[in-house]
């Protein structure tokens, strides 16, 4: 009674793991890419079961038979199965190499529908890998259109996106499980994927190439949702931050752009125009901090901000020694950003 | 197996590891504060005989991964805008023997802390101790000064100064800033 509950809960645990935990997961595809990809995985286990079983069974097969019959000094009889097992060794290769063909066409198959979705893109993104995040840029023909971002990529649902990737440092690479295939981002060289969410939802996304000390803490979230809500999210992305209206907020304002904050990020309609770390403008509508590494609330935000190489040691953001009123108007600032 | 064997056996082992010294990087400490930084002297002229130059060098000096970073942030604030690559043209240059206001670490620190006259910017306050120290540290590399095993990882554009590991250093000498 006992052993059952115990593998009841190490089954479950072993679902949980692998059914969509943390929206990350190939075996949950929500794209067409995912999909194929899906389908070649289940074809390849289904395969490999299979010439499993028959090896397994072959085998307890002759250990039976031998047993049965042990070797007879017979020299006619011995010669006939010789002629028969050849047969069988011949048998079994032929359908050895039929059923690794079986493989590559689908192979090929699956590879061919993951190059390209569409003649053309509903949307063009531009993401750049950075040692440890992600810069994301919503390309437009109009300059004050676009929109600028960091760790998060929101998608309409059921639209093919173009996503040209680069890289600013090192390799990294771009993988959105439940959605496509990896693709690296390499220093001087562009490289593009597509993707396509065909139905809503937040999919957790992480750098697959080892880039430096944090790699692990490098994700991004693709947030897929409907057209209309999608519209109404880039609207509110292409405003300028809002200007604040209460004193610690506007204190908060005047720490950011007099204080070293300003040397590296930019909050659009403010001092700060550095280009180095991820664009704060609306900083306060994210899903997470630090790449996927905090939570988005104002405990976590003041705590980053303080001592970020405790947080993600190595990190490019150094230790910033502010007042503690300093830092709780600037938090109270970067939270009216939404 | 006798005790003996086991021993020798261990040695290579033993020796292989200790080879495995791996360069310490600091991502988050207390460095030494600007505040020394008021006794020190930019000029020579004074009355009396004064104290030597303090010559203290770091340990940034001899860390490839504070020079890196150094380098990093020598093009991330922008000093690669008025000093080159070292070669200078809106700024000195920081790849030769001159330097107008001492080539000491503790004098750097304090020419990026406080700016200087016809143009250097002041970084009080923008940059953390820790990172001005990472600059010296590349700033000084730059002419060959300070450690002499160590370079930069990050070095990806044509290298304008010779390798570091064969350069012997000049002597720095000092100059009245240029009219």
């Amino acid at each position: 009674m006992r052993l059952r509950h115990h593998a009841t809960i190490a089954l479950l645990l072993w679902a949980s793991s692998c059914v969509g935990y943390d929206h990350q997961s190939a075996l949950d595809p929500a794209g067409p890419q995912a999909g194929s990809v899906h389908g070649l995985w289940y074809l390849m286990l289904g395969i490999s079961a299979g010439v499993y079983v028959v090896v397994v069974a072959a085998l307890l097969l002759v250990i039976r038979r031998r047993q049965a019959h042990p070797l007879e000094p017979d020299e006619t009889r011995s010669r006939d199965r010789e002629a028969r097992a050849k047969r069988v060794v011949v048998i079994a290769g032929a359908v050895t190499v039929g059923v690794l063909f079986v493989v590559l066409l689908a192979d090929l198959a699956v590879a061919r529908g993951l190059t390209r979705l569409a003649t053309s893109p509903a949307l063009t993104i531009r993401v750049t890998g950075h040692q440890w995040w992600w810069d994301v840029e919503y390309e437009d023909s109009i300059p004050q259109r676009r929109v600028r971002l960091a760790n998060e990529i929101h998608l309409p649902v059921g639209q093919p996106v173009l996503v040209k990737l680069q890289s600013h440092d090192v390799i990294h690479s771009f993988w959105v499980p439940n959605l496509a295939g990896k693709r690296d981002l390499i220093p001087g060289h562009h490289t593009e994927t597509w993707i396509r969410a065909d139905r809503p939802g937040v999919y957790r996304s992480q750098c697959a190439e080892f880039c430096g000390l944090q790699h692990a803490k490098m994700a991004l979230y693709v947030v897929a949702e409907p057209r209309d809500q999608f519209d109404a999210w880039i609207a509110r992305q292409r405003t300028p931050a809002v200007t604040p209206n209460d004193t610690l907020a506007i204190r908060g304002k005047g720490v950011l752009e007099s204080g070293s904050c300003a040397l590296c990020h930019t909050v659009t309609s403010t001092l700060a125009r550095g280009l180095v770390g991820p664009n704060l403008t609306h900083v306060g509508s994210r899903l997470s901090l630090a790449a996927g590494t905090l939570p988005n609330t104002p405990g976590y935000l003041a705590g980053w901000i303080a001592d970020p190489q405790t947080i993600k040691p190595g990190a490019q953001m150094p230790p910033n020694s502010l007042t503690p009123e300093d830092l709780r108007a600037l938090v109270a600032y970067l939270s009216t950003l939404r | 197996m006798s005790v003996r064997f086991m021993a020798i056996s261990a040695l290579p082992v033993a020796l292989s590891l200790a080879g495995c010294k791996q360069e310490n990087r600091d991502f988050r400490e207390m460095p030494p504060a600007a505040t020394p930084t008021e006794a020190i002297r930019v000029g020579e002229l004074q009355p009396g005989g004064g104290p030597p130059f303090d010559s203290t060098v770091t340990k940034y000096a001899d860390n490839a991964y504070a020079i890196g970073t150094g380098q990093r942030l020598y093009n991330q604030m922008n000093c690669v805008g008025c000093h080159f690559h070292g070669g200078g043209g809106i700024g000195p240059a920081l790849m030769d023997e001159q330097w107008i206001y001492g080539s000491d670490p503790a004098q750097i620190f304090k020419t990026i802390v406080e700016g200087r006259p016809n143009g250097m910017p002041s970084f009080r306050n923008k940059l953390d101790n820790q990172q001005v120290w990472q600059l010296v540290a590349y700033v000084r590399s730059l002419s060959g000064l300070g450690g002499s095993t160590v370079s930069s990882a990050r070095e990806d554009h044509m290298y304008l100064s010779p390798d570091l590991a064969i350069r012997s250093p000049e002597k720095p000498t000092r100059s009245a800033p240029r009219p």
